[in-house]
């Protein structure tokens, strides 16, 4: 990368944060919104690598004769926020899969239609709402 | 080149409806990002995203479409608010890095404050070559602590919307992508390698790449595998799920009672020097401990989370 301007890895940390931040606010499907969220959580983990790295350093494990290592603090940040981001992921998809088993569906357009039969006074109430699917 | 791909790969994943094909993708998408970090020397963060976010997100997320359902319904909205508010903010942080220090820059403010100590003193402090770990598990050992709780809570909040389904249904020895010959052979050669692999980044941790998150997660990819290719319900024979929950608490009881342990002898919680006569020896110790009670919470929690995606029932 050394051929490349120093800002190219922060440019495309924020395209991917912003692609990641589209998919979570303009598309309805609840497992692609948490898809979303993880190429946003991704964008941050390349924007504190690039953070780290200094040129012409090593990997920061001590070895004979090499004196310049990257910065070893971003790496620990993320490496453990990895790991938590599958676990939040996980209840995540979790939350998602609980969803569909009371709405019927993962697309958040449909669920809110669903909410709102609901939340309408129920004038005729045996015939005009349907509340059979939640119980 | 890399950074070029990860970006296609995005533009791929916003654009199908296929989500299974996304999924993939982002599996695909996560093996890239480990060989940029691996390129920006962060070996120990390439390690746990090959592992974590090639392996095992990819298998969850597969586990719930398959509650859930493929296709994506086109979306009614017009995208034009959602890119617009997309764009603004994006060129709101494109100004922010205009004056940020250049790639590599050794003179940038992130490489001034603690990194130094870190790399210069940490071989005579905590007395390991990987500082990575020496980090860690030692000087920033409350976060990790932290984190490993985190972890634990996630997975019980798992435990607690999902809970793990005794599976009617499966009968162990029939494999949930078919009878695969070719695949058995090979898996059956793997799993071993794959769970001696972990046990020796467990272990090795303090001088090579790797530690309790990285062993912890290919441990359960171990299981994981032999579950998928060997039958549902074949892993549970092995690890039953109600050891799982006390695997977990143990990992944080671990971590926590190192930090007693120091704290008692009259040194601040997880100073680990007053563990043995000799300070750098009882940093190593405690490093040790504190590894282990990581990898045993990662490893039960990320079995426990699949286990309780996979056996759920679909409900129609």
């Amino acid at each position: 990368m050394s051929g490349l301007p120093g800002l190219y890895n922060d440019f495309i940390a924020i395209f991917l944060m912003m692609a990641g931040f589209y998919v979570v606010i303009a598309q309805g499907n609840l497992v692609k919104k948490l898809v979303g969220l993880g190429l946003f959580q991704t964008s941050v983990f390349i924007f504190y690598i690039s953070m780290g790295k200094v040129a012409g350093g090593h990997a920061p494990i001590l070895t004979d004769g090499v004196t310049l290592y990257s910065n070893p603090l971003p790496h620990v940040l993320i490496l453990t926020a990895i790991v938590v981001g599958v676990a939040t992921t996980a209840v995540g998809l979790a939350l998602v899969v609980r969803i569909n088993e009371a709405y019927g569906s993962v697309e958040e357009e449909e669920i809110q239609a669903k909410d709102r039969a609901a939340e309408q006074p129920r004038v005729v109430d045996d015939e005009s709402t349907d509340r059979g699917s939640d119980s | 080149m890399l950074l070029g791909f990860l970006v296609l790969i995005a533009l791929a994943a916003i654009r199908l409806h296929d989500l299974f094909a996304v999924v993939m993708l982002f599996g695909v998408y996560s093996l890239m990002t480990a060989a940029l970090f691996m390129d920006l020397d962060a070996v120990d963060v390439a390690f746990t995203e090959a592992a974590v976010g090639a392996g095992v997100t990819t298998v969850l997320m597969l586990s719930s479409l398959r509650l859930t359902g493929r296709w994506e319904q086109r979306s009614k909205h017009s995208p034009l608010v959602p890119l617009i508010v997309v764009g603004v903010t994006g060129a709101a942080l494109i100004y922010g890095t205009l004056d940020a220090p250049l790639l590599g820059d050794p003179n940038a403010p992130v490489h001034q404050h603690v990194a130094p100590r870190y790399i210069e003193q940490g071989a005579a402090e905590v007395g390991m070559p990987n500082m990575v770990t020496a980090v860690l598990a030692s000087y920033r050992g409350y976060d990790t602590f932290g984190e490993t709780v985190v972890i634990f809570t996630a997975g019980l909040a798992v435990l607690l919307l999902l809970g793990i389904q005794e599976n009617p249904e499966a009968k162990p020895g029939r494999a949930a992508i078919g009878d695969q010959l070719v695949l058995r052979v090979v898996v059956k050669m793997l799993i071993p390698l794959i769970l001696l692999y972990a046990l020796y980044v467990q272990f090795h941790g303090d001088y090579g790449a790797g530690g309790g998150f990285q062993a912890g997660v290919i441990f359960a990819t171990g299981f994981v595998l032999y579950d998928l290719v060997f039958g549902e319900g074949n892993a549970r024979l092995v690890v039953p799920p109600r050891w799982l929950h006390r695997l977990a608490a143990l990992g944080v009881l671990i971590y926590g009672g190192v930090g007693l342990v120091s704290l008692l002898d009259g040194k601040a919680f997880l100073d680990y020097s007053v563990l043995s006569h000799d300070p750098v020896h009882g940093q190593h110790l405690g490093v040790l401990l504190v590894e282990l009670g990581v990898g045993i919470t990662v490893f039960s929690v990320i079995l426990a989370i699949f286990y309780a995606l996979s056996g759920r029932r679909r409900v129609s």
